[in-house]
């Protein structure tokens, strides 16, 4: 197997305190390999968006480390963690994705204008391909329907070839169709150019496209699947959500 | 309903007051020019009211049209004469002289400037009513020649004290005097002399010094006996009186000097007022902008009240009642900021010489009232716009993700504006070049319209300009200035309606410096094209000065001649007519070319006219030109016509002799000094010595002349300038406003375009990128309307003697630049703020 993309260690993250305090993360260790889908699964309140969003350097944890390639994500100042996410890592949010004043093609690309850089031309007529949005570059997002923004939105995550591409419900707005097709869309990236996505999904459908399932429950990791199908998927939350 | 309005008003507390500003500005300079004019007027009716007696006889033409006392006098017999009068318990002469200045112990002029420096003679008299009027407080009365009595305040501002010498500079006859302060007196009843000076004299005494020795008075007081009204003994009175003089109560002669004095400083309540006008304008542009965002945050909050069962009409009273609480409290903090801005304006005043610190601020109910009143009425008109599209949010679209607040068609808008701006041009050009009643009302409620229409009609008008804007950010800075041009299209009303309130700030700005620059320019070349001589005596103002100056400088050293030059005000067809006088053969020495007839020398009781005046008027010579002059009715024949020449300042020429006979005091306005060939050398300091203890009077060459002539101009249009910047400091907060409340609205843009990478220093670029946008639009748009307003104004003003445009163009390119910093200032606060946000936060934010 090769290097992981990112790597978790000990990371943990508590909210509140008193009666109140919730651990969101308790001593959560992890790696996420290179060129792998993951889904990460749970049922709300298991702390799999906190543990994206830590990946993601989007919060910050109490304790433990992450590790993006080589880099300690946690002994990063704000400025440093901004480049980080700029250069090497792709998003996908549940919603509102896409800069609305921008066309479809600039949302694309914003992540390298911003980085100051142009697209790789070939990759980026790829990606777009890919995608199959080449007649709607030039659309604002008001004009796209809901699936076609999420593609959208993938596509804006591959285009700076990233280390790691973070998703987030990334269907939990769309109908089965539009959502059968963003995932095949994540599935192929995977496939045929080797991109490591981490998804956080509670679709047991979802998760059936990618190569390694993730539980949390209570902060913790407790149950892991690989090359999951639906079905595999049900029985463990159903075990999961089952009175201990 | 109304808690949650109240609630969701206390839930953005900050960011209205801050909208709220301008409105409070506003009613603070509607309160603050009430109370002082208020206080003004209680000042001078106080007053004036212990200055006169219960019945006033004065000759007819006693006073010139400008108020100073003339030559026209009564006997001391009709003193006798008005003492026997039925009902009249005692009759009193008084002297009344101006330009009688007490000079401190410093050798400095008290006062000076303004409040008149009064002299005359002392009597006891009781003021009207019973009144006690002026006692005195420390010391005694002036027996005889020598002595004089000063008013409290002006002694203690000179510092002398009973016993001291006391030296004056008049503009009488007798340039400088001197007496021994003998004692200090006060109004018993109370009532400021609002910074006027005051010197009184024994009786035979101020008849000498004011009256050529004779035995006359200015006007006499007869003084009521008990249970007769002041009516009663006017109508007595009458009856005794010989032709010629007349009898007013004291009560009307006391209003009616107020009137005049207030008159006088009314033009100081009116700038105030067009102020008030001007930051409420701009304020309500803040407001309507503020709500529509406010409004379209709610919408879906908004939405589930209706679906909920509001009505429309409640939803929408719901957004005006926050309006209307908005207004109540911008009123009270702007009524109790213009309390202390009255109280500014007094201090300024009394710097300039009005002094009122003897009278407490005024505080009227009907302030009150009109301090509510506007802020809250256009605060709630402000509002009507947005709140009325609110009764358009169908309550489904509470359950929808997305709700758009419907919006009216840009393209009416356009029109709309355009109509507007249109309508306020032609009253704008009928207020200028035609001959309409008011012009004043016309010309403001045009340029008004013309604001507004652009202001509406921007939003389509500026789109190129925005258009450009982004592109040129695009170029320069990358995805970050295209993000900020593309934010800046995005809601174009809102855009512009924040660059409106610049707009209009900057549109007067530039006004004002066309028309400051112009007139300047005008001055320059009409000192340059007129000035002749050598050196020019003159006061501020223009004001005027004792004649002994001109005799005094025709005996100094290296003086060829010495040519003088006064005015008076007449009565023509029952307006104001000016007329300028020299001395008989002057006429060449003031460089004047004659078109027809002749006055070489000019005789007594004819005049010369000005060319344009002569045409206006259709005069001629041969023609007789009939005035109302103090001593009665005036028929002088018209000599000569001369071509229009800006050193005769009125366009009837006369000589001195003929204003004298015409009852007007012995006073200069401009001494011309010529030299003997080559005594430049120290002439001008030897002339300084002539003038050198003489209040205000200076001698200036050519250049120093239109310097002082400049100076007035310039000081105007720095007061102006000054006011303007607050209209600026209401635009800067309404630029913060604006993007404070688009940051909040695109919290979860901003929270995405921080999580794929942008940094915080390109988010603050962004944000500052977009407020320079909104202040340069405002700034152009200010600017090219303002060289517009000001090159119409100056080409109406091109009779009146103002015949240069002059575009100052640095100052235009400074107003630009100051906009752009400006632009950059503002977005400090919302861009750290967005700076700030907490991404997770932000895009968990629904």
């Amino acid at each position: 197997m090769t290097e992981p993309a990112a790597r978790v260690r000990h990371l943990t993250k508590t909210y509140g305190s008193g009666q109140a305090l919730v651990r969101a993360l308790d001593d959560v260790s992890l790696d996420l390999a290179a060129g792998e889908f993951t889904a990460v699964m749970g049922p709300s309140g298991s702390g799999k968006s906190t543990l994206m969003h830590c990946c993601a350097g989007l919060d910050t944890a109490d304790s433990g480390q992450v590790l993006v390639g080589e880099r300690d994500l946690t002994a990063m100042g704000d400025k440093e963690v901004t480049r980080l996410r700029r250069d090497e890592i792709g998003f996908v949010f549940q919603s509102f994705n896409l800069v609305p004043t921008l066309t479809a093609g600039e949302n694309i690309t914003l992540p390298l204008s911003i980085a100051g850089r142009r697209p790789d031309q070939e990759w980026y007529d790829a990606v777009v391909a890919t995608v199959g949005l080449g007649d709607r570059l030039h659309h604002k997002p008001s004009e796209l329907s809901g699936g076609q923004q999420q593609r959208v939105a993938v596509a804006r995550a591959l285009v700076s070839r990233p280390r790691i591409v973070f998703a987030d419900e990334p269907t939990g707005n769309l109908d089965s169709r539009s959502g059968a097709e963003v995932l095949e869309l994540l599935r192929r990236s995977v496939d045929d150019h080797s991109q490591t996505v981490v998804m956080v999904t509670h679709d047991p459908v979802a998760a059936a496209y990618t190569d390694r399932v993730v539980f949390l429950a209570d902060g913790r990791v407790v149950e892991e699947l690989r090359r999951p199908d639906r079905e595999q998927v049900l029985e463990v939350m159903a075990r999961m959500s089952a009175p201990a | 309903m109304i808690r949650a309005a109240l609630k969701s008003l206390l839930g953005r507390k900050l960011r209205l007051l801050m909208s709220t500003f301008a409105i409070v500005l506003g009613v603070a300079f509607v309160t603050g020019s009430l109370v002082f004019s208020d206080t003004l007027g209680r000042s001078f009716t106080a007053l004036f009211a212990s200055t006169v007696g219960d019945v006033v006889v004065r000759p007819v033409g006693g006073t010139t049209t400008q108020g100073a006392p003339s030559t026209q006098t009564l006997p001391a017999a009709l003193i006798d004469e008005l003492a026997d009068v039925p009902g009249a318990a005692r009759a009193d002469g008084n002297v009344t002289a101006v330009g009688v200045f007490v000079v401190d112990t410093y050798g400095k002029v008290v006062g000076g400037l303004g409040p008149p420096a009064l002299g005359g003679n002392w009597n006891d008299a009781p003021a009207g009513h019973g009144l006690t009027g002026l006692t005195v407080q420390e010391g005694r009365e002036p027996r005889r020649s020598g002595e004089v009595v000063l008013d409290e305040r002006t002694a203690e501002r000179a510092g002398y004290d009973v016993g001291d010498r006391v030296p004056f500079v008049t503009s009488t006859e007798r340039l400088n005097l001197d007496a021994e302060l003998v004692g200090i007196a006060e109004f018993a009843e109370g009532g400021s002399l609002n910074g006027a000076t005051l010197a009184q004299f024994d009786t035979a005494t101020a008849q000498e010094l004011f009256l050529e020795g004779r035995d006359v008075y200015n006007d006499v007081w007869v003084t009521a006996e008990d249970g007769v009204s002041q009516e009663e003994l006017a109508e007595r009175v009458r009856e005794v009186l010989p032709e010629g003089v007349e009898a007013v109560t004291g009560d009307d002669a006391a209003d009616e000097a107020a009137s005049d004095l207030l008159e006088a400083v009314s033009f100081l309540t009116t700038f105030l007022l067009i102020f008030a006008g001007i930051s409420l304008v701009v304020g309500s542009f803040l407001i309507v902008n503020t709500f529509s965002i406010l409004v379209a945050q709610r919408s879906r909050e908004l939405a589930l009240l209706r679906a909920l069962g509001a009505s429309k009409r409640q939803v929408t009273w719901s957004v005006q009642l926050e309006a209307l609480v908005l207004g109540l409290v911008g009123s009270s903090v702007g009524l109790g900021l213009g309390v202390l801005l009255a109280q500014g304006i007094r201090a300024v005043t009394s710097s300039f010489g009005l002094d009122l610190s003897g009278q407490g601020l005024v505080f009227e109910p009907r302030t009150v009232v009109a301090a509510y009143a506007v802020g809250v009425l256009v605060t709630m008109a402000a509002a009507w716009l947005p709140a009325r599209r609110t009764a358009r949010i169908a309550p489904v679209q509470a359950l929808r993700d997305d709700v758009a607040l419907p919006e009216g068609s840009l393209r009416r808008r356009l029109w709309a504006g355009l109509a507007l701006a249109v309508a306020g041009l032609a009253a704008l050009a009928a207020g200028l070049f035609a001959d309409v009643p008011r012009a004043g009302w016309w010309v403001g409620l045009g340029v008004l319209a013309v604001l507004l229409g652009v202001a509406a009609a921007s939003p389509v008008l500026s789109r190129p300009f925005l258009g450009a804007a982004r592109a040129a950010y695009a170029r320069a800075f990358g995805a970050v200035g295209n993000l900020a041009g593309q934010n800046s299209l995005r809601n174009p009303r809102r855009t512009t309606a924040t660059a409106s309130a610049l707009m209009i700030g900057l549109t007067l700005a530039c006004t004002m410096a066309i028309v400051g620059d112009s007139a300047k320019a005008t001055v320059d070349e009409s000192v340059a094209e007129s000035f002749v001589g050598d050196y020019v005596v003159s006061s501020a103002f223009g004001g005027e000065f004792s004649p002994a100056i001109a005799d005094r400088m025709a005996e100094v050293d290296g003086v060829a001649s010495v040519l003088r030059e006064r005015f008076a005000f007449g009565e023509r067809d029952g307006d104001d007519q000016g007329i300028s006088a020299t001395d008989p053969d002057t006429v060449d020495d003031l460089g004047l070319t004659l078109v027809e007839g002749s006055a070489d020398p000019l005789r007594d009781e004819t005049v010369v006219v000005e060319e344009s005046w002569a045409e206006d008027e259709g005069v001629a010579v041969g023609d007789t030109v009939t005035l109302d002059l103090p001593t009665g009715e005036a028929r002088w024949e018209v000599v000569g016509v001369f071509e229009d020449n800006p050193i005769v300042f009125f366009p009837l020429l006369t000589t001195v002799d003929t204003l004298l006979a015409a009852g007007f005091a012995d006073r200069d306005n401009y001494v011309v000094v010529d030299a003997e060939d080559g005594a430049a050398a120290g002439l001008q300091e030897r002339l300084e010595e002539v003038v050198a203890d003489s209040p205000v009077v200076t001698v200036k060459d050519e250049a120093g002349f239109a310097a002082e002539q400049r100076e007035p101009i310039d000081q105007l249009v720095l007061m102006i300038f000054a006011l303007l910047g607050l209209a600026l400091v209401i635009a800067v907060l309404g630029i913060v406003n604006t993007l404070a409340l688009s940051v909040i609205e695109r919290t979860r843009e901003v929270g995405l375009l921080r999580a794929i990478g942008l940094s915080r220093a390109q988010l603050r670029l962004m944000i500052t990128l977009e407020s320079v946008v909104i202040a340069v639009l405002g700034a152009v748009l200010g600017t090219v309307l303002g060289t517009f307003f000001g090159v119409a104004l100056m080409r109406a003003l091109r009779d009146e003697g103002l015949d240069v445009i002059s575009v100052p163009v640095g100052q235009l390119a400074a107003f630009l630049l100051v906009a752009v910093v400006v632009g950059v200032l503002a977005a400090v606060l919302p861009a750290r703020r967005a700076a700030r946000l907490d991404v997770l936060r932000a895009i968990a934010t629904d």
